[in-house]
């Protein structure tokens, strides 16, 4: 009989977990072939250098080196594949895999070393011997706009790549006649984005066929696999990129790196397999960083605090070469520095930058955390300054609730929301009015130890798509569909073949959720195919909280086609017409006589015999879809957090935070938590611990794991959630997605509660992360203004 | 993160290890390794053999020793920490081991090493400093005792010969008040300052974490309590003599402020 339990919206547990916690997950490190040969980078150890010249002579010494090549040994097809030029006239210098000329941030490739172990290799890289001529680095976004600023790309002659804006309605006017006007200035840190698996590659050539296969750490074995056609010039029909089990991304492996590239071309050259994994501190140093931006953040508001215009302009640090998506970062944000407000006038400003340093790419949240940061840090500054309350200021300004999409002064058509729900729920979970009345007492007795507490009601966009509009109005090379397949076994199990490519997330369990309620079989039943571009040919794979998004409307529809098609069967064989079947409890039934029913594995087993097929009707059941959304979705919420900081040392802790989140439909409440509760642990670690941070001469200071600060268990405080669910209207399911909510939301309401916290003291602004000095610098200074 | 080529001895006996160190002046002897991998992945350190001493289980040991407490250098901090004898006769070094990275690295770490690395940001030498321990070193011709006030010379360097192992650390019985404060960011993290602080002979003893090339004393505050300054007063002497680091977690101005901070609290806790 049919399985007659329901799965979405349940807390099914992580089909992928049992083979991941018990160690049997395959990652590509763990992957080896007869006759592999180990890769090395020779990389720059300064941030900008002129390469007088590469000598391999004595790495080729070196007892198991194979071969050693510097940047001018190798011709390629095409440059590393940028993918977002943001405007029409942005300058992009071609990156290729290994410099020639000119070293241009620390941990710039300059040479290659292949030897027959990994340890051979590295000793073969030491020995290369590379003439530097050291230059002036710039690493900086404002020195780097600077006049005499150190070009990074002498040729261009300047260190703007782009400048994009965006004007909705009159912002001069609305600015020179507004009462209140705010302007604000933030520095967005940079962050290494650290997944715990670091990237990993293996390519084995087969020289008979010419064909290729790259095992790959990447979050996007798809677009790896055009942009390796793009550069090597090997046809797209030879090469076959899989994504094995990989350790998360963060977007960081959405990337096409230059070792990539390498491996695939040396794999050719050498007619041997090439393998190489990431060290820790190659990972620091030359996988992309993420954020980076310095923004100035202006409101224009009435007396009472209601916002009239919003102008926000920001510089966003590109690094040393624009990435595949790297400008358009800053621009995923560029609709949101109103949060979830209404005004009168919205403009906004982006100016990329290039430096001396890593390239800025993609890190959960993209463009958005900035946003976020920018608007949720100045409402407090104007709360502040009108004399309201942060819950109230936030209130007077919500677009009120709306169930059909609607246009925001940001330039977004928004799915559906109603933000004081969130908010309401938020405070009610927080117990605001108890903590208020901690932080009174604690500020009547003078404690040394204060309690702040802070908001940040966030709004977001994502579910990248739909292609028509990513390709043409935001000018992105890519797409924005996904596709899928569902295939059914003789026995009615069946196989779901996404073009997704999940890296931890648990959508394989959630998709199989979907396709089972749809089908009337067990999530069990259903096993999910994904990250082999021969498996799953298409699609767009994962990034940008896409996965659930876009990637289940495709799925859904796919499973709804097979099961139409079983209702033709159902019907020939019950001797019924189509229209006199219903779909319920798991199975096709003649109206009126339920007990008369044909199951999808009943019915897979008639397909795939096809001896009593009605006319026309082909065997197999199998149907895939291509789904393109009609628009983004929009995830919202509001997160509060509660801190306490040591006024005599300036350390800070989170004692409680409260996040609710608006995702749409919930497919899976326990990956919806586990997505909210990492991401509001990292937002954590944004807001006070963790920093890329460079030295004058561009040395990356922060590039290990002790010195980095990614937090730990002890770090990270209980996190209540909650949820509120308002359909998306984009998709027939009504999902929005959750992937990135919590890096958006969590780093300014801890900011905001430090700045509460230290408030009477005079304390207005503190600088990200809020190190224990940083805050403690900031006492000191509103000490000595008061004084 | 790979380190240079070495080669791997096993010492069977100290006096083993001793010999071995003698054949290659650029051997190094390996404990817990927690200190001396990472420095040999980053190719920081590139020793020509490993002398694992790891398994001389008879130098793991802490056990009573007149009015002294007597640890083997291989005692890893886990055993410090947890141990009952030192708990009640000497508790802060119970306590600074527990504070020392996490779990793993407690299970793996020895006291010897720790001491014998010479890190000043290290947990347990400012520990030892203000308790006063002994250090004992066994060398080609024989054992020597030497008192913490001469062990820590330098930044990584201690009064060991080239040829000596660490073998044992005696701390003395402690009966009153006693604190260590580490402050550090993270949980995992070394300490930005630490401060320790025992009373003794009626006085108090402090001793500081990484406010200097070495562990340092806090001599100035030690005076400052002696002469009947209150805790405030002391530990505004608590930066005295000592030339902090300046790095990515903290300024040296930082640092010399902690330590005020720390070591008044330090002191309010021991003389409480
Ligand atoms: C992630 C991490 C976090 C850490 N956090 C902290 C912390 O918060 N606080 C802290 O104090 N420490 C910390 N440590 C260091 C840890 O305590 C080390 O274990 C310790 O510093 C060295 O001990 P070991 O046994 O590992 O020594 P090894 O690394 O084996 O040796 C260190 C040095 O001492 C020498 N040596 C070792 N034993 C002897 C001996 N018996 N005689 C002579 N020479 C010897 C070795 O030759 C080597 O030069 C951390 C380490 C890690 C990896």
């Amino acid at each position: 009989m049919a399985a007659t339990e329901t799965f979405v919206g349940r807390s099914v547990l992580r089909k992928e977990d049992p083979e991941l916690l018990t160690g049997r997950g395959r990652y590509t490190d763990d992957l080896s072939v007869p006759g592999m040969l180990w890769m090395a980078v020779v990389r720059s150890p300064f941030a900008h250098a002129r390469i007088r010249g590469v000598d391999v002579t004595r790495a080729l010494a070196v007892p198991g080196v194979v071969a050693a090549f510097a940047g001018s040994d190798f011709r390629w097809a095409g440059p590393l594949l940028m993918a977002w030029p943001v405007t029409e006239d942005l300058k992009n210098p071609p990156h290729y895999p290994l410099a020639t000329d000119v070293a241009r941030y620390q941990g710039d490739g300059v040479a290659v070393v292949v030897a027959e172990s990994r340890g051979a290799a590295m000793d073969g890289a030491e020995a290369v011997q590379v003439d530097y001529d050291p230059l002036p680095a710039v690493t900086d976004v404002e020195a780097a706009l600077a006049e005499g600023a150190p070009l990074v790309h002498e040729d261009l002659g300047t260190n703007e790549s782009f400048t994009w804006s965006l004007t909705n309605g009159d912002v001069d006017a609305v600015f020179a006649s507004a009462p209140i006007r705010i302007e604000e200035r933030y520095r967005i840190q940079r962050q290494v984005p650290n997944a715990i698996e670091p990237r990993a590659i293996l390519v084995e050539p087969n020289i008979a066929t010419g064909q290729f296969t790259m095992w790959d750490s990447t979050q996007v074995p798809h677009v790896v696999r055009t942009a390796m056609a793009l550069a090597t010039g090997i046809s797209e029909s030879k090469l076959r990129i899989i994504a094995p089990r990989v350790g998360g991304g963060f977007g960081s492996k959405l990337q096409v790196y230059p070792e990539e590239a390498l491996a695939l071309e040396l794999a050719r050259r050498l007619g041997r397999p090439i393998k190489w994994t990431e060290t820790r501190s190659e990972n620091f140093l030359a996988t992309h960083h993420g954020r980076d931006q310095v923004q100035r953040m202006e409101l224009a508001a009435d007396e009472r605090g209601k916002i009239v215009g919003f102008r926000a302009h920001i510089l966003a640090n590109m690094g040393a070469y624009l990435r595949i998506i790297s400008p358009g970062t800053p621009v995923l944000g560029a609709f949101l520095y109103c949060g979830a407000y209404t005004g009168e006038a919205y403009q906004v400003t982006l100016t990329g930058v290039f430096t001396n340093t890593t390239p800025v790419d993609a890190y959960r949240g993209a463009g958005r955390p900035e946003a976020t940061n920018a608007i949720e840090r100045a409402i407090d500054a104007l709360a502040r300054r009108v004399g309201k309350d942060p819950v109230e200021i936030r209130r007077i300004n919500f677009m009120p609730p709306f169930t059909e999409a609607t246009p925001s002064i940001g330039g977004l058509t928004i799915d559906s929301g109603d933000y004081h729900a969130t908010l309401d729920k938020a405070i009610e979970l927080f117990d605001l009015e108890q903590l208020r009345k901690e932080q009174r007492a604690r500020r009547e007795r003078g404690d040394v130890r204060q309690i702040g507490i802070g908001l940040s009601t966030y709004l977001e966009n994502c579910g990248w798509g739909p292609s028509r509009v990513i390709g043409n109005v935001l000018r992105y090379a890519g797409g924005g569909w996904e596709a899928a397949t569902v295939r059914c076994h003789p026995t009615g199990k069946v196989v779901l073949v996404v073009g997704t490519t999940p890296h931890g997330q648990g959508s394989e369990t959630a998709y199989a959720q979907v396709v089972a309620d749809e089908l009337g079989i067990a999530v069990d039943d259903v096993d999910v195919l994904f990250g082999d571009t021969d498996v799953a040919p298409s699609g767009w794979d994962t990034y940008g909280s896409r996965g659930a998004a876009v990637g289940t409307p495709a799925v859904h529809r796919a499973a709804r086609r097979v099961r139409e098609k079983a209702r033709a069967i159902a019907a020939h064989e019950l001797e019924v017409a189509e229209d006199d079947l219903e779909w319920s409890d798991g199975a096709f039934r003649v109206r009126g006589a339920p007990d008369q029913a044909r199951t999808i594995p009943q019915i897979a087993f008639s397909a795939w015999t096809g001896h009593n097929l009605p006319d026309g009707v082909e065997p197999g059941l199998e149907a895939s879809s291509f789904f393109d959304p009609e628009n983004l979705v929009f995830p919202y919420g509001a997160h509060i957090c509660a801190v306490e900081v040591d006024t005599e040392t300036g350390a800070t802790r989170v004692l409680r935070y409260v996040a609710v989140d608006d995702v749409g439909t919930v497919i899976n409440p326990m990956l919806v938590e586990g997505q909210v509760i990492g991401g509001v642990v990292q937002g954590i670690a944004e807001a006070l611990y963790e920093e890329a941070l460079y030295d004058e001469s561009g040395n990356l200071v922060t590039s290990s794991m002790q010195a980095y600060g990614l937090p730990g268990p002890p770090e990270a405080p209980t996190i209540i959630t909650g949820s509120h669910v308002t359909p998306s209207t984009t998709n027939e399911l009504g999902i929005k997605g959750v992937g990135e909510t919590g890096t958006i939301a969590s780093p300014p309401a801890v900011l905001n509660a430090i700045v509460d916290a230290l408030s009477p003291l005079g304390v207005t602004e503190i600088e990200r992360p809020a190190t224990p000095e940083k805050v403690w610098r900031a006492i000191q200074r509103a000490k000595g203004e008061r004084a | 993160m790979i380190p240079a080529p070495f080669d791997y001895v096993r010492a069977d006996s100290v006096d083993d290890a001793i010999a071995r160190l003698r054949e290659d002046p650029e051997g190094k002897l390996l404990a817990g390794g927690h200190s001396l991998l990472p420095a040999m992945k980053l190719r920081l350190a590139r020793p020509s053999t490993l002398i694992d001493i790891g398994r001389l289980r008879d130098l793991a040991y802490i056990r009573e020793d007149g009015d002294r407490v007597a640890i083997g250098a291989l005692t890893r901090h886990h055993d410090v920490a947890t141990s009952e004898l030192l708990r009640q006769a000497c508790p802060i070094v119970a306590h600074a081991a527990s504070v020392v990275g996490d779990p793993q690295v407690r299970h793996v770490g020895t006291i010897g090493g720790s001491c014998a690395h010479g890190d000043p940001a290290g947990d347990l030498p400012s520990v030892l400093l203000a308790l006063e321990a002994e250090f004992v070193a066994r060398g080609p011709s024989g054992e020597r005792t030497i008192p913490a006030s001469g062990f820590f010379t330098s930044l990584f360097e201690t009064a060991l010969a080239p040829d000596e192992v660490l073998t044992e650390i005696r701390v003395p019985r402690t009966s009153g008040g006693w604190a260590y404060l580490k402050f550090n960011r993270r949980a995992i993290d070394w300490a930005i300052v630490g401060v320790a602080a025992v009373r003794a002979n009626g006085g108090v003893r402090v001793g500081l974490t990484n406010m200097g090339l070495t562990p340092l004393r806090a001599t100035g505050v030690e005076e400052a309590i002696a002469s009947g300054a209150d805790p405030a007063a002391a530990a505004a002497r608590a930066d005295e003599g000592t030339a902090p680091p300046a790095d990515a977690f903290a300024s040296d101005e930082y640092r010399r402020e902690l330590a005020k901070v720390l070591v008044r609290r330090a002191l309010e806790q021991v003389l409480a």
